[in-house]
């Protein structure tokens, strides 16, 4: 279990990850230090090896999923796309820093503060898939991750390294610019807007080429297992999630923040290293904005396991006896409203409707006949739109209404949470404008 | 006709809630309240529903409707 200011053991060279317990991702220099230089990146581990063929093995048996939020084992997407690439020439490997999920901080933070990390995961993904077009893609409004990044292409340049070439593509910080067929219009100059797949952009991504989608946190646990190995990896975890992990807490705790803790930890252990709860919990979100709502009971339960509950990009939002779940859920499906890319009619109507509804309930203006009417807008959305933005959105408020379904009473006979005014989980922020 | 039959699939970003599919059959498609066409997941084999099928998929005026036999890897 690790919080971020974690120092690196001085004395622990060449291979000081590998010391049980200790960070991963976030071994080094202590993270409110700015970015690790190059030549201290250098020192700790080493110049990395060579990506190949050999890799797809290795991460294979590493069991290694992706972390943007989907957990999708990386070497079948790694397979797809090496193959595609060998059939129809060289693919296209992107790393996706994006990070619209406005609970999520775990991405920049990497690209922020272990930037040759990044690349070098980067570096060994694009050898071991064929790809001879790297792209790095950050939100414009993560200007310190892209000045990072920046000053660690320029390090490496001056080092006289001889790599492929790596460009920055920036877009819009919007909630859906991360997902991967968004990833691919934007990178290819267009808006970060979803677009209607098959194909996957494995098969046809970025220039039309076989293009592998990669979130960050994802990369940087490839640059080591590239250096350390599959078992190395699995010392950490548990054999339904092996390795490490980033997690973001935020709201009624002590201590908010990002933190890199095994897979398989309870909540309640991770949420007791950020200095546990402030007040009784009444609720957590897991998973982020299209996570899941837990009960004090099952929350505490609950395991960092992706086959156990929805751990997504690693959100865990803690709810406090001062907060409104219902009015939490409320904003946050207004929000995702809001961020709708505006293409699919189900999404664009449905979204509106149910926040708008939940609004309502959440003020104590709602009957019985508008939550039957949220029950049935959602059963109507899931699936129809052409990404799974919709259906994030309603998984959030149906968890909402079942784990605070006292309250839902409540609200439905005109006595609205005390806390409906009050903001315990950051509030979602202000939608940016265009999809560039 | 052998094997199993196609599935109706709407393209979501095409459509614009036009209606005509949901008229021609409405046995395998309905309309949510925007009018945006919820359309049946299920496969065709009833050659009656598969020729309405094909007239819907031809008459849609944003060519947003699709007859696919689905692959595997289309998950």
């Amino acid at each position: 279990m690790t919080a971020i200011a974690v120092l690196a053991p001085p004395d622990a060279l060449p291979l000081p990850v590998a010391r049980a317990g200790g960070p991963r991702l976030l071994a080094g220099p202590r993270i409110d230090g700015g970015a690790e230089a190059l030549a201290a990146y250098r020192a700790r581990l080493g110049r990395r090896p060579i990506g190949g063929d050999w890799m797809l093995d290795v991460v294979e048996r590493s069991g290694l999923r992706g972390r943007g939020g989907a957990w999708f084992p990386t070497h079948r997407k790694w397979r797809a796309v090496s193959r595609l690439a060998q059939e129809r020439g060289p693919s296209v490997l992107v790393v996706n820093a994006s990070e619209g999920e406005p609970l999520s901080g775990k991405d920049q933070l990497l690209v922020e503060k272990r930037p040759h990390l990044i690349i070098d995961g980067a570096l060994i993904a694009a050898e071991s898939v064929g790809a001879d077009d790297v792209v790095i893609y950050v939100s414009r409004a993560a200007r310190r991750a892209t000045r990072a990044l920046r000053h660690a292409l320029a390090e490496r340049r001056h080092d006289r390294i001889s790599e492929p070439r790596i460009r920055i593509v920036h877009t819009q910080h919007r909630y859906v610019a991360g997902e991967s067929s968004a990833v691919v219009r934007r990178v290819n100059g267009g808006p970060a807007k979803p677009s209607f797949s098959p194909p996957h952009p494995s098969e046809r991504g970025v220039l039309g080429r076989p293009t592998l989608v990669q979130n960050a946190e994802t990369i940087a646990h490839l640059a080591l297992i590239a250096r350390y190995g599959d078992a190395w990896f699995r010392e950490r975890g548990t054999d339904a999630a092996p390795g490490t992990g980033m997690v973001t807490l935020s709201g009624n705790v002590a201590r908010p923040g990002v933190y890199e803790v095994d897979l398989g930890t309870s909540l309640a252990t991770v949420i007791g290293a950020a200095g546990g709860a402030l007040s009784a919990p009444i609720g957590l979100l897991v998973g982020g904005y299209f996570g899941t709502w837990l009960g004090p009971e099952r929350g505490a339960a609950a395991t960092l396991c992706p086959k156990h509950v929805s751990v997504g990009c690693g959100v865990i939002g803690m709810l406090g006896r001062d907060g409104c779940g219902v009015g939490e859920s409320a904003r946050i499906v207004s929000y995702l409203a809001r961020e709708s890319a505006g293409q699919c009619g189900p999404c664009v109507h449905g979204l509106r409707a149910v926040g708008e509804a939940m609004t309502r309930l959440a003020a104590g203006d709602a009957d019985r006949g508008d939550v039957i009417r949220i029950h049935r807008w959602s059963d109507q959305i899931v699936g129809r739109g052409a990404c799974n933005h919709p259906d994030g959105a309603v998984n959030n408020l149906r968890t909402a209404l079942e784990t605070f379904a006292a309250d839902v009473e409540r609200h439905v006979s005109g006595h609205p949470c005390a806390g409906l005014g009050t903001t315990p989980l950051p509030a979602p922020p202000r939608s940016a404008f265009g999809w560039r | 006709m052998s094997g199993p039959g196609p599935r109706l699939r709407v393209n979501p970003i095409r459509c614009d809630g036009a209606r005509y599919c949901a008229e021609i059959v409405p046995e395998l498609i309905g309309l949510d309240e925007w009018g945006y066409p919820i359309v049946s997941s299920a496969q065709i084999d009833d050659p009656r529903l598969l020729r309405l099928a094909e007239r819907a998929v031809s008459e849609c005026p944003r060519v947003a409707l699709q007859l696919a036999r689905l692959r595997d890897r289309d998950r």
